[in-house]
């Protein structure tokens, strides 16, 4: 069933919708990741204009984060209290994020920037996350009992310190903000929600239980994408509505699925699941960077670079 | 020197000798959601006070959309990596551009009237303003045609007018599903060895109806309460889902 879609002005299948968006939606739930980064690519694969395409995803993320949150607040596995520290570091991160943007963007190539820092930065986290889990699970497997990593280093001597009960932990709320800040910035140059930033972090960095990482994730990405659609909306009359009820419509059922899904899984398999979406993105990336386009021209709004 | 023999050669026309009466299948699009696509059947005739001149008439039939501003980018392999390197801005190009004729282009129109009545995609594209560095810029607008081709957005009908005894021509056109919203110029010309001997011209009207209508209107008009309305509806979809879920649960 085609359906043209007013904003992005092109005719879409609808089914085709449907099912990418239930796709992205139970990885969704699963990782606490907004899936926009995979998103992206598929909608401008079909023919939406990427301005179009970048916009309405965050509504579509809106709608699926806050489907999954739901069901994690049933299980309890949201901790609201870090996520509330975790987003206003965002916040803060992601307004001085636009103006580095714009500082490179002045400079000139900021697109190459862009791509590189994206597969670096996917390379690492995917692979250091990779490596970890493997470990993990082959000492479950061998049967030895993991020693849980309770270290007393210096950030549990920095001032400040707040009970997050939800994670079991107390920690001064001086580092989960700083990551809110640095995921905040990386979020706003490379124009993602951060999801898959933020999940690694809050688990190597703050020692978060993962189950708990998930929800407390998505509950952050709600408020970024929420406020990132009404900027589109305002400024560059992007969001599509149309597009964005087919997609969420999938998006929604999925993050459900996605959540009964992570449930059932052990914490391990979760982060090498996610560790190797990570990897595959990269790689993925990367390829785009070193193969041969067929077509070297593109058509682009006039005026960018 | 051109402008002159181009006068002559008006005036050697006896004025309006032959003129063309056309009609549209239909004179209005309306997108609604379900659009998927157009058919339009451009047809008429040639009105003529004295008789066929010897030389073969040949008609060409274009519409196009509304023009709009662009950039062609081109991606070059840079320390190993493929980057976008130079950019050539075009100053307008239709979104939409079809060229129907009764035989091969380069057969019923000279290039000079190319040039004056931009009746070619490439001369139906405006681009001035290369960047000095880039010599090649001709290759952007060549790209440009090439991947609108692909898209259906630009086609070119060689020998799709059906010519009757010289005076009856008709051709269909195929508007693609993903039309922008406006005035699709429509010009008819009658040539003759290259010459154009008459032209008219109307409009089609491409205007969303509706909800696409309603939609669009809103989102350029009451910015805010469109995005206020697509997390809403985006808050209540979640809420449903996870409602409905919790539902499935406890039943089952």
């Amino acid at each position: 069933m085609q359906i043209y879609l007013p904003i992005a002005e092109v005719s879409v299948n609808a089914f085709l919708l449907l099912g990418l968006g239930g796709m992205v939606g139970v990885l969704s739930g699963m990782f606490g990741v907004g899936g926009g980064f995979l998103m992206t690519p598929l909608l401008f694969f079909i023919g939406i204009p990427p301005a179009v395409a970048v916009a309405t995803e965050a509504n579509q993320i809106v709608a699926s984060s806050f489907s999954g949150v739901l069901a994690h607040l049933r299980r309890k596995t949201v901790d609201l209290r870090m996520g509330t520290v975790l987003l206003v570091g965002g916040l803060i991160g992601a307004a001085f994020g636009v103006v580095l943007f714009n500082y490179l963007k002045s400079l000139g190539q900021v697109d190459l920037l862009v791509r590189l820092c994206y597969v670096v930065f996917l390379g690492v986290i995917g692979g250091m996350m990779f490596f970890e889990s493997l470990r993990a699970i082959r000492q479950t497997r061998s049967g030895k009992v993991i020693p849980r990593r309770k270290k007393h280093n210096w950030i549990h001597g920095l001032p400040l310190k707040m009970r997050f009960r939800t994670s079991g932990l107390y920690i001064s709320v001086i580092p989960p903000v700083l990551v809110g800040v640095a995921v905040g910035i990386l979020a706003a140059i490379m124009g993602v929600g951060g999801g898959f930033i933020m999940v690694p972090a809050m688990i190597y960095l703050l020692g978060m239980p993962t189950k708990v990482v998930v929800g407390t994730s998505l509950f952050q990405i709600i408020f970024v994408t929420a406020f990132t659609t009404m900027l589109h909306a305002t400024t560059n009359y992007t969001v599509d509505v149309v597009l964005a009820v087919l997609l969420l419509v999938g998006g929604v059922i999925g993050a459900q699925v996605g959540t009964q899904i992570g449930t059932r899984m052990k914490a391990e398999q979760l982060r090498i699941l996610l560790a190797l979406m990570v990897l595959a993105v990269c790689f993925k990336l990367a390829l785009d960077l070193l193969l041969q386009p067929s077509e070297l021209y593109s058509i682009a709004a006039p005026g960018g670079h | 020197m051109l402008r002159l023999a181009l006068l002559i050669a008006l005036l050697a026309l006896p004025l309006k000798a032959e003129e063309v009466v056309m009609g549209l299948s239909r004179d209005q699009v309306r997108i609604n959601t379900t659009f998927e696509g157009s058919e339009i059947l451009v047809f008429g005739a040639v009105k003529r006070e004295a008789p066929i001149p010897k030389e073969p008439l040949d008609v060409i039939v274009t519409i196009a959309g509304p023009s709009k501003p662009l950039t062609v980018r081109r991606k070059e392999r840079v320390l190993g990596i493929w980057v976008n390197t130079d950019s050539v801005g075009i100053d307008s190009a239709p979104s939409f551009y079809a060229v129907a004729t009764s035989q091969p282009l380069a057969e019923v129109l000279s290039s000079v009237e190319d040039l004056r009545h931009k009746i070619s995609i490439n001369s139906a594209i405006r681009s001035v303003g290369a960047p000095a560095s880039i010599k090649d810029s001709q290759a952007f607008t060549d790209a440009l045609i090439r991947i609108r081709m692909r898209q259906n957005a630009y086609q070119i009908l060689e020998g799709a007018v059906s010519l009757d005894e010289q005076t009856l021509f008709r051709v269909g056109f195929e508007l693609p599903a993903n039309l922008t919203e406006g005035e699709y110029r429509t010009r008819i010309f009658l040539t003759r060895g290259g010459q154009v001997v008459s032209q008219y011209e109307t409009g089609i009207d491409v205007r969303k109806v509706g909800l696409e209508r309603w939609l669009f209107t809103m989102s350029r008009e009451q910015a805010m309460l469109y995005g206020l309305m697509s997390l809403a509806i985006a808050i209540a979809a979640g809420w449903g889902a996870s409602a409905v879920f919790r539902v499935m649960r406890q039943g089952g």
